[in-house]
């Protein structure tokens, strides 16, 4: 079992990537420290040759939701005023803000096999597996969740979006 | 990954890292309130290489040398111990400010909690009888065997003292040889050299 120290080093910023996806940054910050005191806890539990990984993106995952959940429990939905709208959108990338609008407003089963497959970049079988359905359900999540990011008209079209890999 | 996607790798989303720093610092903090956080380590220059410094919340339990590899004694740790194992230099503050003292001079015994649990058995006994060489001084394997209660065990003594999980602190630089040579040492023969030196001369 490696020294937990490597797991911060090496999935850090993988672990950072899928917090943000659906936060803004001190959210995610939050989820972040959150997922690691979790895996800490966790850690000398963890059955030899576990995908790491899997395991700590999953986790995010699933802090990154908590953390959602909790702010949308508070009865201030935002203490942070909102962003003033750019004057002119750029043209050829899509705000991130507006993309983790888009995530969160997903179905939680597409939600998640999107995060995990696109951002975290997990295999399907590795998503099924920390999911607990078929590999064929992860594969088909992802793909409705990607195409209804794609009808979303808040984010740019892409007429010409490559297809998600296998 | 598809272009729509994008954003999220986009600098202002990528993890900086002042950022990992932060995070890294908060991670620290509230592990070792939960209790969570089992071994802290820090890495140090001294006047015999990079050191390697290790401590559970009973004590310091490991000094190593470059020439051990820091990184497999840290899995070393991470089996025999835990593996709840965080960089946490502020944990070694004490330790470093005592051996910068030993280093310059200024200090010629070390006051700190210890955490032999890596040693056991007559090893363990062996490095319980090193304090009591004093600073300048040395002894030879057959008198620290002696002192252990095993007169015959010379060479296990020079297993101990290769071993010694605390070099440094547990001062198995001061054995020698019966012959006045300065025999082996984890830190390599030019460390053990330079700390005689030391003492020597302070």
């Amino acid at each position: 079992m490696r020294p937990f120290e490597d797991v911060v080093t090496d999935e850090g910023p993988v672990v950072w990537r899928v917090c943000r996806s659906l936060l803004g940054p001190a959210d995610a910050e939050d989820a972040w420290s959150e997922t690691f005191l979790a895996a800490l806890r966790a850690y000398p539990g963890l059955p030899p040759g576990s995908n790491v990984r899997g395991w700590l993106t999953t986790i995010a995952y699933r802090k990154a939701i908590d953390v959602l959940r909790a702010d949308a429990r508070r009865p201030v939905p935002h203490a942070v005023p909102p962003e003033p709208p750019p004057a002119l959108p750029p043209a050829s990338a899509t705000d991130h803000g507006e993309l983790a609008d888009a995530l969160r407003r997903l179905p939680p089963k597409q939600q998640a096999c999107v995060v995990l497959r696109h951002l975290a970049d997990l295999p399907y079988d590795t998503i099924a597996g920390q999911l607990g359905i078929s590999t064929a359900a992860a594969r088909r999540n992802a793909a409705d969740g990607l195409a209804a990011l794609r009808r979303n008209p808040t984010l740019r079209p892409h007429p010409d979006l490559e297809p998600a890999r296998p | 990954m598809t272009d729509l996607l994008e954003p999220t790798r986009s600098p202002d989303a990528r993890l900086t890292a002042a950022q990992a720093r932060r995070l890294h610092d908060r991670l620290v903090r509230v592990a070792a309130a939960e209790g969570l956080l089992e071994i802290a380590y820090r890495r140090i220059d001294s006047p015999v290489g990079s050191l390697l410094l290790a401590a559970t919340p009973i004590g310091l339990v490991r000094v190593a040398f470059a020439a051990e590899d820091h990184d497999a004694v840290l899995h070393h740790l991470a089996q025999a111990v835990s593996p709840r194992i965080l960089e946490a230099p502020a944990a070694l503050d004490e330790v470093v400010a005592q051996l910068d003292d030993y280093f310059a001079g200024r200090r010629r015994s070390f006051e700190l909690a210890v955490d032999l649990r890596l040693a056991r058995g007559f090893r363990r006994a062996v490095l319980e009888q090193l304090p009591s060489i004093g600073y300048g001084h040395t002894a030879s394997y057959a008198d620290i065997a002696a002192a252990a209660g095993n007169p015959r065990a010379v060479r296990a003594v020079g297993t101990a003292c290769a071993r010694n999980p605390l070099p440094l602190v547990v001062p198995c630089h001061r054995v020698v040889r019966s012959d006045g040579t300065i025999g082996q040492y984890l830190g390599g023969t030019d460390a053990k050299q330079t700390l005689l030196a030391l003492e020597r001369a302070a």
